[in-house]
């Protein structure tokens, strides 16, 4: 799965409900189950704002994302992993922290009181 | 133009082509590098770090496009084969030939392979450059688990053994000499290094000449003399090194008698065209095989290129050297053995702690001349200064090494009254004038901007700290304060956004942010902000989940796989019976791996993320509450089992000890912290070596406090002497809380007593006299921390809302599948990692 291209808006083709919103921590993340995959969702409350991305953190193969802390950095929001604080940009799913490789991304949207997450498949 | 040809690109080839590109007028010449290895010059002295995840690339010391940027013409796996003195040319082992103006020879050396008999045989190997290291580590694997021996005590056979150890066989060090690194040790220091080495696991055998290498084919030991054979499955040689040479001698060049390239204090051989640097060059009858001079006959040898021909090497070569060999600091400066008839020696030895430390000083008392350091090489750097400078030493100079006693200010004064001249960075030979000037005139504000301008702490980075010294002392004299901030959303440092939450009575996280700070934060400042909330309102860390680290915000430590590991309180380590059994019950229910921790309690590991709150559901109906061992918190109060059952014990230890652990619950700080009780000074419960602890002795109780195991070790320092238990607990009460107050985030108690100004005195102060008038307050906060303590597990299984967050799926009842769990001597591990 970490080899998977981020998914961009316009690829995508099957838009997957997830879960009502309420279920989402604010200013934190939770996972969902999409089929066989763990995809990790941020709330970003102060920004009003949802990102998403794989759950497995690509340093230690451990699906744990979901569990980091969020944060921003120069005003790209980011994911810190729980395991050793290997951080990673939520819209381009690069390694901030470097020597990690990087992470898939999906775009999500919020429709019927549900967050929605976008595949290609 | 003119041609300059460096032949060899090791570390002090490369050296010379940095110096060089940054001096000389690019127009004017042109450097041609030749090197036999097959990739660019790298760091050799960090060549075990190549074990650590065997990327050479991060050795290496500058990539190949950096040559192409300076216009170097680089040419690496070709050998200089021949050099035609007359014509000025030179023959590669590619069969082309080029010609030079200036030829630089840098060919540096090869292991030394005493002839001894059988060395050919497999599994005999050499220490030098990345293809020995493979070489050695591909045969390691055949052997694995069984012993080599490494031929020579010295630094590069000590590094190698610990490579060795670091491949999984046992290491042996075979020394000819009575001692280890006998050109830098005396016997004592040696003794001592050798003891600690050996409690490590690895072997030493001195005064041993090795008289043949035994096996047929591959190596199968090593004989000594008559039945004196050591069993081994591997060999690496580091007896010593010697010059490449050969180059030199067949183009008729002045040879030493024992080799090396005869060069004067210009670095010029007897062919002024040609000059030798580094350890093919023999200078002074010496060839030094340290990076330092070699980098320093680099600069020589731009100097003389360049035309500024009065530069010239110095007469007396300092060796100084101070490393960390496999964790224990080593070092030695100036003359470290000396004749009595120069001067008299200072010795402090402590045996128990492998601590070793020996100053030489002139019969006046007044110059230090040398010294060696085994165990603690912190005050290397200052020793260093001193004894380069020729500096006026202390009225007691024994206090340069036992520290000042009595509570005065530090024997070594601070590192500005160090002259302009003092080299402080010897590997890039960076003086104190430079560091101050480059802030003072050059602007440059920080740490690493100095370091990026000057090169200062960029070699072995040991004169990190004091560079860090002066960097500071300067910005402060230009009325600069240096700003200690949390992280890009808060400009200021967590004491003074104690102060703010405080005063100002902000509840949440986000108010703080809105008030001053800026941006969204990050994982720096949430969890420092959380732990002031809980230090300020006692809140759990229930209350703002988003701000905790991953451990507070599920109450459990995270474990390497992402499952996670529970333990419950168990106060002073005393536990009955039947508590015993429900802890043996509940972890076989739950199929976790059961362990007593360091702090005397059980943890209990693997539990998945919706497991946790059955398993403190249950725990909780048993009377057990959280240990916290997840929080940056208090862990635990270790104890003795003190003089309710022990003949030698003075005090109820275990009773003091269930008292304070249950004071100091959920309590939260700027890091972890422990406590220890001892019912007498035979200190079983290692209370020194705790935040906070007491020991029982005739009359009372002694308080020590800010020790820690850990990374940096350190024994906790003498609060109050034989005192009364309520003047044992006021004192810890008010030093904790002070802690908590003041401290950076993550700073253990230790570390933040060393940059408390005044130390300990100064803390005795705060605490016994008062002297800020803060103690009734000190003592009101903690009381109100005490009193407000309620086990956040329990809360959390009782409320609904929070048990609803120990899902792995918030769209699914599915459990994680991906965790897979092995067995491990009857009990279950997490899988290795892919």
């Amino acid at each position: 799965m970490n080899t998977q291209e981020s998914i961009a808006d316009t690829a995508v083709k099957t838009w997957f409900k997830a879960a009502p919103i309420e279920k989402f921590p604010k200013n934190a993340g939770a996972c969902i189950k999409y089929k066989d995959q763990q995809i990790a969702v941020f709330n970003f409350t102060r920004e009003n704002k949802w990102y998403a991305c794989q759950n497995l953190c690509p340093h230690k193969m451990e699906m744990v994302l979901s569990r980091g802390m969020i944060g921003e950095e120069n005003g790209i929001p980011k994911v810190a992993c729980p395991l050793h604080k290997n951080t990673f940009s939520l819209e381009t799913g690069e390694s901030i922290t470097g020597a990690c490789d990087a992470i898939t991304t999906f775009p999500v949207k919020i429709a019927d009181g549900y967050v929605w997450v976008g595949f290609s498949d | 133009m003119k041609t300059i040809v460096v032949v060899g690109n090791g570390m002090v080839g490369y050296k010379f082509c940095e110096k060089f590109v940054a001096q000389a007028t690019k127009e004017d010449y042109q450097l041609v590098v030749f090197g036999e290895e097959p990739r660019v010059a790298y760091d050799r002295v960090h060549l075990s770090e190549f074990f650590e995840d065997g990327d050479a690339e991060r050795l290496a010391l500058a990539p190949k496009t950096w040559y192409e940027e300076h216009g170097i013409h680089l040419h690496i796996n070709e050998q200089v084969t021949e050099i035609n003195r007359k014509d000025k040319t030179l023959g590669t082992s590619k069969g082309d030939r080029y010609s030079y103006d200036t030829l630089v020879m840098a060919t540096g050396s090869v292991p030394f392979v005493p002839p001894i008999r059988g060395v050919e045989k497999k599994g005999v190997f050499v220490y030098r450059t990345i293809e020995d290291l493979e070489e050695t580590l591909a045969y390691a694997e055949t052997v694995k688990g069984g012993k080599a021996a490494i031929l020579g005590g010295g630094l590069l056979g000590l590094e190698a053994a610990k490579a060795v150890m670091d491949m999984g066989l046992e290491p042996h060090v075979v020394e000819f000499a009575p001692k280890l690194m006998p050109r830098q040790l005396d016997t004592r220091s040696s003794k001592v290094l050798q003891v600690k080495l050996e409690s490590m696991g690895i072997h030493v055998h001195l005064s041993k000449a090795t008289n043949q290498i035994l096996g047929n084919g591959s190596i199968t030991g090593m004989e000594f003399g008559e039945d004196d054979v050591l069993d081994v499955d591997m060999l690496v040689v580091s007896a010593g090194i010697r010059p490449r040479d050969e180059l030199g001698k067949n183009a008729g060049l002045d040879m030493g008698t024992r080799g090396g390239i005869v060069v004067n204090d210009r670095m010029q051989t007897s062919d002024p065209d040609i000059l030798a640097i580094g350890e093919v060059a023999l200078y002074n009858q010496m060839i030094y095989g340290l990076v330092a001079p070699g980098y320093e006959m680099a600069q020589v040898a731009v100097d003389q290129i360049l035309g500024r021909s009065e530069a010239r090497m110095a007469a007396e070569i300092d060796m100084s050297t101070k490393l960390k060999l496999i964790g224990v600091d080593v070092a030695s400066f100036g003359i470290p053995f000396m004749p009595a008839d120069k001067g008299h020696s200072i010795i402090f030895e402590n045996k128990t702690e492998s601590l070793y430390k020996r100053i030489n000083v002139t019969h006046d008392g007044k110059k230090l001349l040398g010294g060696i350091l085994v165990g603690d090489a912190a005050d290397y750097n200052m020793l260093l200064q001193l004894y380069q400078n020729e500096m006026a030493l202390p009225e007691n100079p024994e206090d340069l090494i036992l520290g000042s006693r009595g509570g005065g200010p530090s024997a070594f004064g601070s590192a500005m009254d160090l002259p302009d001249t003092a080299v402080v960075c010897s590997c890039e030979a960076v003086t104190k004038g430079a560091i101050c000037c480059s802030v003072l005139d050059d602007g440059n504000e920080s740490v690493k901007a100095v370091a990026k301008a000057t090169k200062a702490t960029t070699g072995c980075g040991g004169c990190k700290p004091m560079v860090v010294d002066l960097v500071t002392e300067s910005l402060k004299s230009l009325g600069k304060t240096v700003k200690v901030q949390l992280c890009e959303h808060f400009e200021y440092s967590r004491q003074e956004l104690f102060d703010i939450v405080k005063l100002k009575n902000i509840q949440d996280y986000d108010t703080l942010l809105d008030l001053v700070g800026k941006g969204h934060g990050c994982e720096v400042c949430k969890p420092a902000v959380a732990a002031i909330f809980a230090s300020i309102y006692n809140e759990t860390a229930n209350v703002q989940p988003a701000i905790q680290d991953t451990n507070d915000r599920f109450l459990a430590n995270i474990q390497r796989n992402g499952t996670y590991s529970v333990v419950p309180r168990v106060a002073g380590g005393e536990i009955t019976p039947k508590q015993l059994m429900t802890l043996g019950r509940i972890a076989q229910k739950f199929d976790l791996y059961t362990k007593i921790t360091g702090g005397q309690r059980i943890d209990m590991f693997g539990a998945q993320l919706h497991e946790l709150p059955l398993i403190w559901e249950e725990l909780i109906a048993e009377g057990f509450e959280t240990g916290q061992a997840y929080g940056k918190s208090l862990r635990t109060v270790k104890s003795c089992v003190g003089s309710t059952w022990c003949r030698y014990g003075m005090d109820e230890s275990v009773s003091f000890a269930v008292e304070i652990e249950h004071r100091y619950k959920g309590i939260r700080s700027p890091h972890k912290f422990k406590g220890g009780v001892s019912g007498c000074i035979r200190e079983c419960a290692e209370a020194r070596c705790k935040d906070f602890g007491f020991i029982a002795v005739e009359g009372g109780w002694n308080v020590y406090v800010a020790g820690n195991g850990g990374a940096n070790p350190k024994h906790a320092e003498l609060l109050a002497e034989k005192v009364d238990k309520e003047t044992a607990i006021r004192y810890v009460d008010r030093f904790i809380m002070y802690y908590i107050k003041t401290a950076q985030p993550l700073t253990r108690t230790a570390a933040w007593l060393e940059k408390l100004e005044g130390g300990i005195t100064y803390l005795q102060n705060v605490v016994i006299n008062d002297s800020l008038g803060i103690a009734a307050d000190l003592d009101a906060e903690m009381q109100a921390l005490v009193d407000s303590y309620k086990c956040e597990w329990k809360e959390a299984v009782e409320n609904p809302e929070i048990r609803a967050r120990y899902t792995h799926f918030v769209n699914s009842d599915a459990t994680d599948d991906s965790i897979e769990f092995v067995s491990l001597r009857e009990q279950k591990m997490p899988k290795e990692w892919a």
